[in-house]
């Protein structure tokens, strides 16, 4: 098993999750966060006083996947998100070592 | 400790004015009864009769805010209205003062809080809260008399006259208001006192300790506003250029401008140099945690600034009309102008931009509103949404002093422009007949009107209020450093003035 976090615009939020549905994801786990990578920061301004602001609003995305699966999920989230600016985001794939769905004490893939 | 401390404040408060209700009652059961109270019990008896036509008259009286015929101190008629309001205009007094209220409770609360940073917006809502408390108190128990009781000096008025509003009855102050309870009158005009120390806060939010906000403003009232509304207001202040005929500066002030918005904006730059900066200033973020909040605070502001201006006709009638009309011309060009302004400089529009132009506005319209017409309202909305622009933009960064939601930068700036102003744009054609009346006749006011020379007058009212604001400021700032210091420690700075100073927060995680 593996998990896909998925860093991406917040405006690209509702594509992303529908192109994962068209794959057959069966759910995600969506976060609304802060950070900054190339794309850096903004300036604001409230009358005489100018702050830089670092974090700009992104949205993380998390699912958790069999491990067969993970390139068809990548792929559709990169097709969903992908813009061609700066500021896309950023996809981290990692292994998972166990999943347990709590209602049926299921393990493994089949709890995904 | 700290309770300690309070509770003996509440002790010596309570001891200092048990004497003064005792004599203010004294003192007023033998003076003899004046001619400007109409429900004296002793006038009306040696009155004869009014006649159907002078109870025609009356009437008419009412309907154009005149005299009745027994309101003259040498009148030989009685009247069947002696000592009643009329509804009309009561009405409206008294929509305006809770329209006034709301300018303070939420609008200022709402539109300073917005502008702070998470962890202080409670700490702003409860001074708002805090200062309503306290300044009413005060009114009730000397402020009202020693600021609008006559027979007094040209400086202040009298400390017992109506004391705890003793004699402050549903009868009417011909002094002020022929057709409008003198309890309505006194209530509206404590609005006027409970936003202006509240203005204050915008200058130094987010550092300092509540106690040390309270009794800074319960010194600055007798010491700064009461004296100071006396002299423009009271109808033997000396800065009354309208009503006092014996007036030693000629001043106008329609609803505020050196009483509420100068004297406030200049103590608050005073004060927050004395306070310093919020630590961390220059070097952090500080943005405002919630310009929606902002945004509703201001709208909230906008609308209660009718009962402000337009209530200071104290009567529903003409003068009221032009200065609702006046009004809403500035506040609405200068809000746009700001805006434009910033659009042009910085390449962006800001919601606070419109805000402050909005407010700036209404400022700088608030001494001239009912002493101008139309275009010169909309001179003063351009002149507005320009001046105290570049003095927020470009004065307090070059200076560098943290008045942290710029009450400085539109208040004293705008209310400064705005008393100016009025001697420039002050025009008969407002038809205000105050301009010209007997008390302006005799002192010579309705020349300058006529001829031009205001500005002269209105200049030496500002210098005075400049003055006293300052070195009253300076004092009471001192003294309250002295026995209670200002500033919370670094700790509680850094922590947020809600949770240390009032044990809540504005906001929590879901």
């Amino acid at each position: 098993m593996k998990k896909i976090e998925a860093i991406i615009k917040p405006f690209k939020l509702e594509e992303v999750k529908d192109a994962l549905q068209d794959v057959g994801i069966q759910g995600m786990t969506v976060s609304e966060v802060k950070g900054f990578g190339r794309q850096k920061g903004h300036t604001e301004i409230y009358r005489g006083s100018e702050y830089t602001v670092d974090f700009l609003p992104k949205i993380k995305l998390e699912i958790v996947v069999d491990a067969g699966k993970v390139a068809e999920a990548v792929s559709a989230i990169i097709n969903a998100a992908k813009t061609g600016k700066i500021g896309d985001g950023k996809i981290f794939v990692s292994n998972v070592d166990e999943a347990i769905r709590i209602r049926t004490e299921e393990r493994g893939p089949g709890a995904l | 400790m700290k309770r300690f401390k309070l509770a003996y404040l509440l002790i010596a408060l309570t001891t200092a004015f048990g004497p003064v209700a005792a004599r203010a009652q004294g003192t007023n059961a033998s003076i003899p009864t004046s001619a400007a109270v109409p429900a004296a019990p002793a006038a009306p008896a040696a009155k004869a009769d009014p006649d159907l036509a002078q109870r025609v008259a009356d009437l008419e009286a009412y309907i154009s805010n005149g005299a009745r015929g027994s309101d003259a101190a040498d009148a030989k008629v009685g009247s069947k209205i002696d000592g009643t309001a009329g509804p009309g205009h009561n009405a409206w007094m008294m929509t305006s003062a809770a329209l006034v209220l709301f300018m303070t409770l939420p609008g200022l609360a709402l539109f300073y809080g917005g502008l702070v940073r998470r962890k202080n917006v409670l700490s702003v809502l409860a001074q708002c809260l805090g200062i309503s408390g306290l300044v009413t108190i005060l009114w009730w128990a000397f402020g009202y008399s020693f600021v609008f009781a006559n027979e007094s000096s040209p400086y202040w008025g009298n400390f017992t006259k109506y004391a705890f509003l003793h004699g402050v009855t549903s009868s009417p102050n011909g002094d002020y208001a022929y057709w409008v309870s003198q309890n309505v009158y006194s209530m509206y005009q404590l609005m006027f006192a409970i936003i202006t120390p509240g203005l204050i806060i915008g200058a130094i939010a987010e550092r300092m300790k509540f106690i040390a906000v309270l009794l800074f403003v319960a010194a600055w009232m007798v010491i700064v506003y009461f004296p100071l509304a006396h002299m423009v207001w009271g109808i033997d202040g000396m800065m009354n250029g309208v009503w006092n005929p014996k007036a030693t500066i000629r001043a106008i002030d329609f609803a505020g401008g050196t009483v509420v918005h100068m004297s406030s904006g200049w103590s608050a730059l005073v004060l927050c140099l004395i306070l310093g900066p919020r630590s961390g200033f220059g070097k952090e973020s500080m943005p405002p945690h919630s310009m929606v909040l902002c945004m509703v605070g201001t709208g909230m502001l906008w609308v209660g600034w009718y009962g402000f201006n337009a209530g200071s006709a104290v009567a529903a009638d003409g003068v009221a009309a032009n200065a609702f009309m006046t009004t809403t011309l500035a506040a609405a060009v200068a809000s746009f102008v700001w805006a434009l302004a910033e659009w042009v400089v910085r390449g962006k529009p800001s919601v606070l931009g419109f805000c402050s132009g909005a407010v700036a506005g209404l400022v700088v319209i608030t001494p001239a509103c009912g002493f101008v017409d139309a275009t010169g309202s909309i001179v003063i909305g351009i002149i507005a949404g320009v001046v105290p622009f570049l003095a927020c933009s470009y004065l307090k960064p070059f200076f560098k002093y943290d008045d942290a939601l710029d009450t400085f930068g539109v208040h004293a700036i705008g209310g400064t422009l705005g008393a100016l102003l009025t001697g420039i744009l002050a025009t008969t054609a407002s038809g205000n007949a105050n301009l010209t009346g007997d008390a302006a006749k005799a002192n010579g006011l309705a020349k300058l009107v006529t001829d031009g020379g205001l500005w002269v007058e209105q200049l030496k009212a500002m210098g005075l209020t400049i003055a006293l604001a300052v070195i009253g400021t300076i004092a009471i700032a001192l003294v309250v450093k002295a026995v209670v210091g200002l500033r919370p420690t670094p700790e509680v700075e850094r922590e947020g003035l809600d949770i240390s100073e009032h044990g809540e927060e504005g906001y929590h995680h879901a």
